[in-house]
């Protein structure tokens, strides 16, 4: 069953995939946010705000978020880019001549549109070009579904890009965030 | 496009200009291309890095050191064909404030290395202009080479982030930068002082 949104604050022990989401950024020392905003991710972009930990803050396109945290790692600080899943059809130009080749650790949440119920024809065509353009640079990502197993995934993977120095892609799932469905 | 009295320099001498000026270890960012090969071929410091792709990427790059490292002032080299590919940056910079952080534009309105093309704006816009409109209001014209310098001197006491631009002839890179793209990225971590060699 989908999770659904949740107005939690965000408290340690808070059990939202959001909360959870943002205690394993804590507790990664991933201070730098920054991120084109997504509906799905509006709680969790929300509570990063709230929270003096974070500095985070929206970037006109998802490649430069990415060159902001690339900047801000050789510079001995973490980051994390939030996206949408076409914000990700956007990056294979900075991920296949930055990220990969200068062997950077990018951390990237991706909210996942174009499945388990899109309403949007072009949504779930751009969302098949994501897991093809991972897979030709070997990218490693995970595309998580359910909430017991977003923390250890979530964890284990920003620790595996850290110390291989290499990018991640962590995919929201709907059954994980409950998606967006068509209200208007 | 009004009339510029801008005077035309070269990339090569305004780029040594500004390397002969950093005395604070001082990070450079060099955009793709001939930025980065006049800044290579300034001669090489362990603070600075070239970009291989990822064309338009300088400025926010520059921005990552320079939240990461508030103390350091952080210079980004960029053409004026790459920042037409990222103009929403400015915007970014501007809300962000990074006092640190010096935006240098070498303005030759052509993509020199693909066989000197008009980039879309050559002819009508002017890259100061969008810079104020984005939010940056400390940017300038170079109207010389010793006005270059006095607006770099500038920068590195402001209190807020600084774009100067400056109108460049046709001429192509001096240098050519050794494209190994982790050993750069390793060195500039040193420069940086964030890692030790193994």
């Amino acid at each position: 069953m989908a999770i659904a949104e949740r107005q939690a604050t965000p408290a340690a022990g808070d059990n939202s995939w959001h909360g959870i989401v943002l205690q394993t950024l804590k507790r990664n020392e991933i201070r730098l946010v920054p991120y084109v905003p997504d509906r799905v991710l509006t709680p969790l972009i929300k509570n990063l705000h709230a929270d003096p930990f974070f500095t985070t803050f929206a970037t006109a396109r998802e490649e430069e978020a990415v060159g902001i945290v690339s900047g801000a790692w050789m510079g001995g600080r973490r980051g994390a880019v939030l996206m949408q899943t076409s914000g990700f059809a956007t990056l294979a130009n900075v991920l296949a001549s930055l990220a990969v080749p200068y062997q950077i650790p990018l951390i990237m949440f991706v909210s996942e549109r174009g499945t388990l119920g899109e309403f949007n024809y072009g949504q779930s065509l751009v969302c098949r070009t994501m897991r093809p353009v991972l897979d030709s640079l070997a990218l490693e990502h995970h595309t998580i579904t359910r909430l017991d197993e977003l923390e250890f995934i979530a964890d284990r993977s920003i620790k595996q890009a850290v110390t291989t120095q290499a990018p991640v892609a962590l995919i929201l799932n709907p059954l994980l965030t409950g998606g967006k469905v068509f209200d208007k | 496009m009004t009339t510029r009295n801008t005077k035309v320099m070269n990339r090569f001498d305004v780029t040594s200009r500004l390397i002969g000026k950093l005395k604070h270890e001082e990070a450079v960012i060099g955009g793709i291309g001939n930025t980065n090969f006049d800044l290579w071929a300034a001669g090489h410091r362990p603070q600075n890095f070239y970009m291989l792709g990822s064309m338009g990427l300088a400025f926010p790059i520059a921005l990552g050191v320079a939240l990461a490292q508030p103390d350091r002032r952080v210079f980004a080299l960029e053409g004026d064909g790459s920042l037409l590919m990222q103009l929403g940056a400015l915007s970014t910079i501007a809300t962000l404030k990074p006092k640190n952080l010096i935006m240098i534009v070498m303005d030759n309105g052509i993509y020199q290395i693909t066989g000197a093309q008009p980039t879309p704006a050559a002819s009508v816009a002017d890259i100061v202009a969008i810079a104020a409109g984005s939010g940056l209001a400390k940017s300038a014209w170079a109207a010389d080479e010793e006005d270059f310098e006095r607006l770099v001197e500038a920068a590195m006491s402001a209190t807020e982030p600084s774009l100067i631009a400056v109108r460049i002839d046709d001429k192509p890179g001096v240098g050519a930068t050794r494209r190994d793209p982790v050993q750069i990225r390793e060195r500039f971590m040193h420069g940086l002082g964030v890692r030790e060699p193994l």
